[in-house]
């Protein structure tokens, strides 16, 4: 027992490494969630807005979630064990969410293909299912990986799916909407200009009292029920700390000093989480002795050499031509969304994706 | 059906249907890249106009294809976990890495560099937006080496030796490890092979659609008369914007079918040392004997291929081509599908223990009907592709003012129906390779079979009904998505390239930007 909670070094540095590509993953695709789940909110503006909302994450949305699949990779190749429990377990709800995965990518680059008001309404659907689903999804997902599930001495998980669907978790799922909704929302004021920039800060106004009122409560609730450590108390209290300062940045229209709150927010969040589940990665709840913890689930001391090496080669490259890209797209998208009526903005929007698709 | 039937037929279904459209984006990706590069780097302003209207017509193409390809790839990383956790366990140590090499160093950079050449238009200087595609491309191909890396792994594990404590496949640094395993000789037959058989896809593609339309233009050409002013434009279409295209596509076939050939060879002649069941089966090669035929026609009673090789029966063979095919020596001695299963029964015993701890008796031999005809298929397709070449070439041979295209309605049809032959033959040599590799998921390397796991024990403790459910809720969404794609393709295909126009005043040629958009 006692050797299962005494992990590595290295061991150690490939579960924050984990951690890090996950919370990369939830900082930017969770405002590319909430970017989605706006198309929603502003539904009634019409196709030409909802055009420019997806727009914002038009260049970018796409790299973001690579951070899930090459952070599923790695899950893969440095705990093996926590990977096939972990997506063997959860079977159905993984199941939903790589549906929604599937038809969400297909929303994104698809939309804007046929020139037709009902096709890009129908995708349009499909993005706001695409924008909650996930971000609730992966909520119960992660409520259930820091609380712990029972397993069996194979490792199998036993809990069924209702079992998944327990308060805390559900708890769980909803904040990941109200603070990826709340995040993406921070991101429309940043990216998009005129009338839609003022409702997207009042939406962000309204928005940030349900998700501080959830969060503390979810926050508070697993660091007193559930963290391993008392440290993650100091994560707890920035992101804490943060969601409260976006109502006084957002108030003073501080766009980007409001974007950074949330981002620290969600980020102080992922580390609690992850910290507090240190050192297990998928506790026991009935036989303790059954848990996967970063020192049993791990691959060898020597696939975690290799791929160190590895990442620590390519990751640097990466994180460099992924900076430079949101470099060269900072600019505002401001085209088409002017304070015009609905049929002229329509008629806008359709003019602009003539420019852009029709030649000669 | 039990959960493991219904656990591969998953895994088939959506790694067959994933490699629909992942060929073509490798294979459209390079091709892409080079007609960009003609478009930057022409002088004549007539062939950069004509260029830069292909890239975006294909490049439009090249999107809506690279969307599916991406969203089903994110099942196959995932599956491993979901439907074949216990194979996950066994191999993890070794067989992660090179996925998770694959997401750092090929996903990243072929999802940020398109989203960069679809946006970066006027956004980035043209040599820079330029190399933004050849990055696309790049990653794609790293993205196929890697997951062959991964795959070949499990045809003939290398780098790697069995914990018995953990009893669990573990790199080993003693045999070279991580290199070892990515440059598995395995891996370095099947990539070359796989990456020529993407361009062949997009080879043809590229001169089907392009075929299609210079017919369609030059018989518009006639139907209106070479001397009348529109005539002549449609004429012009025909030959200065189509029929390079099409030439480009015959070229990208010509190269893809010799490394095809070679790399296929060298591939045959390996897989005989490495899995001789696998070539056996293919060959329906029953007992083991010199001089070994090839042949073309086998047929059997419903059970022969599975129950009792010794039912079928060859009907037209090649005399010795088989021996040739294996080692080089006409009369070679090569092991037949009978002899091998007796021999492994003895050397890996008559039954192994399952995930629930019961002992079951094996089988060793695949499934010989899928085998054989994949095999035939996977070859007797790439025919179409020969045929469309030459016939290609044929119809636009000439210089210059010379240059010729054709009406011939015959051909158009031929060359659309050729689009999607080399999608099947990609399709059936993946069936060929993991039906032929059965009844293992990691087949035992024959100079050291230590590390080894069969399918039966490789696959996750699930109820029936729960992968009952994934599987048809992934064919269906797959369905519905699979419809949409190829009318879309089907629709952006037929769309066609506008002509150039000249501006009367100035003399200069309307040529479009290279941008897209969502």
């Amino acid at each position: 027992m006692d050797a299962m909670l005494d992990p590595t070094v290295l061991q150690t540095l490939w579960f924050f490494l984990i951690a890090f590509f996950f919370l990369c993953y939830f900082v930017l695709e969770g405002f590319d969630f909430g970017v989605q789940m706006n198309v929603g909110a502003f539904w009634r503006r019409g196709d030409g807005t909802r055009g420019t909302i997806l727009k914002t994450v038009g260049p970018v949305w796409d790299g973001n979630e690579v951070f899930l699949i090459t952070g599923g990779a790695l899950l893969f190749a440095a705990f093996p064990e926590w990977y096939a429990t972990l997506f063997s377990g959860f079977y159905l709800a993984l199941l939903l969410l790589l549906l929604v995965l599937i038809v969400r990518v297909c929303a994104f680059k698809w939309r804007d293909k046929v020139d037709s008001l009902r096709w890009r309404t129908a995708w349009d659907v499909v993005h706001v299912i695409g924008g909650v689903v996930p971000a609730l999804l992966w909520g119960v997902a992660f409520g259930n990986i820091v609380a712990g599930v029972e397993i069996d001495q194979n490792h199998w998980v036993t809990t069924s799916l209702l079992g998944l669907l327990n308060p805390f978790a559900l708890l769980s799922g909803v904040v990941f909407v109200l603070l990826f909704w709340l995040h993406g929302t921070l991101y429309l004021t940043l990216k998009v200009d005129g009338r839609l920039r003022r409702d997207a800060n009042r939406l962000a106004g309204i928005l940030v009292w349900p998700t501080i009122v959830a969060g503390a409560a979810f926050l508070l609730w697993f660091q007193l029920a559930h963290s391993n450590s008392p440290l993650t108390w100091i994560p707890v209290v920035v992101a804490a700390a943060a969601l409260v300062a976006v109502v006084p940045l957002n108030r003073a229209r501080r766009e980007g000093s409001a974007f950074v709150a949330t981002v620290v927010a969600i980020a102080g969040a992922s580390l609690t989480l992850f910290g507090g589940l240190f050192p297990y990665v998928l506790p026991a709840t009935d036989v303790p002795a059954n848990s996967l913890t970063v020192a049993n689930a791990s691959s060898t001391e020597h696939t975690l050499t290799v791929m160190l090496v590895a990442l620590v080669i390519l990751l640097p490259l990466v994180l460099a031509y992924t900076i430079w890209t949101y470099r060269v797209f900072r600019h505002r998208i401001t085209d088409d969304d002017s304070p015009a009526p609905g049929s002229q903005l329509l008629e806008a929007a359709k003019q602009s994706y003539r420019n852009t698709f029709e030649q000669g | 059906m039990e959960a493991l039937d219904l656990a591969r037929w998953q895994f088939g279904i959506t790694t067959v249907y994933h490699f629909i459209f992942v060929p073509l984006t490798i294979g459209l990706s390079l091709l892409v890249a080079i007609m960009h590069t003609r478009a930057v780097y022409a002088k004549d302003p007539l062939r950069k106009d004509a260029w830069t209207r292909m890239t975006k017509f294909f490049g439009s193409m090249l999107i809506v294809n690279f969307g599916i390809g991406i969203a089903t790839g994110i099942v196959q990383e995932f599956q491993f976990g979901m439907n074949w956790s216990e194979y996950a366990r066994f191999v993890g140590d070794v067989f992660g890495a090179p996925l998770a090499l694959e997401g750092l160093a090929a996903f990243f950079l072929e999802s940020v560099f398109l989203g960069l050449w679809i946006f970066g238009w006027g956004k980035l200087p043209e040599k820079i937006h330029l190399l933004t595609i050849w990055a696309v491309a790049l990653g794609t191909t790293l993205s196929a080496y890697f997951i062959i890396a991964a795959n070949s792994f499990m045809q003939h594990p290398v780098g790697a030796a069995l914990n018995p404590e953990t009893g669990r496949a573990e790199l080993d640094p003693s045999q070279g490890s991580i290199l070892t395993v990515l440059t598995n000789v395995t891996a370095m037959a099947a990539f070359p092979h796989v990456v020529s058989g993407a361009w062949l896809v997009a080879g043809a593609f590229l001169t089907g659609v392009a075929a299609w339309h210079m017919v369609h233009h030059h018989r518009r050409a006639r139907a209106l008369g070479l001397d009348t002013e529109e005539g002549q434009e449609q004429h012009l279409a025909a030959r200065d914007l189509y029929r390079p295209t099409v030439r480009f596509g015959v070229l990208a076939m010509v190269v893809a079918a010799v490394v095809l050939v070679i790399s296929g060879d060298f591939q045959a002649k390996l897989m005989f040392e490495q899995q001789p069941m696998k070539m056996a089966s293919a060959e329906a090669h029953c007992e083991t004997s010199s001089s070994v035929p090839f042949s073309i026609l086998t047929v059997g009673g419903p059970d022969a291929f599975s129950e009792d090789c010794d039912g079928v029966t060859h009907l037209i063979e090649i005399p010795y081509v088989t021996s040739i095919l294996a080692t080089n020596d006409p009369f070679a001695e090569l092991q037949g599908v009978d002899d091998l299963n007796a021999q492994y029964k003895e050397q890996f015993g008559e039954t192994v223990t399952d995930i629930h701890g019961d002992e079951v008796a094996v089988d060793y031999r695949p499934n010989l009907f899928v085998t054989y005809w994949s095999f035939r298929l996977m070859m007797g397709l790439a025919a179409f592709s020969g045929i469309l070449a030459l016939w290609a070439l044929w119809v636009t041979r000439g210089k210059g003012e010379n240059a010729r295209t054709t009406g011939s309605r015959l051909f158009q049809w031929f060359a659309v129906l050729s689009i999607p032959m080399p999608f099947l033959a990609n399709a059936a040599g993946w069936v060929f390779t993991e039906i032929g590799r059965q009844p293992w998921v990691v087949h035992p390397n024959p100079d050291d079979p230590v590390v080894r796991l069969m399918t039966m024990q490789g696959v996750s403790n699930h109820p029936g009904w729960m992968v009952l459910t994934s599987l048809v809720a992934f064919t269906l969404v797959y369905g519905v998505l699979a419809v949409l794609w190829f009318e879309m393709m089907r629709k952006a295909a037929l769309k066609g390239v506008p002509l150039a126009k000249r501006d009367p005043e100035t003399d200069e040629l309307d040529t479009p930007t290279l941008s897209f958009d969502y």
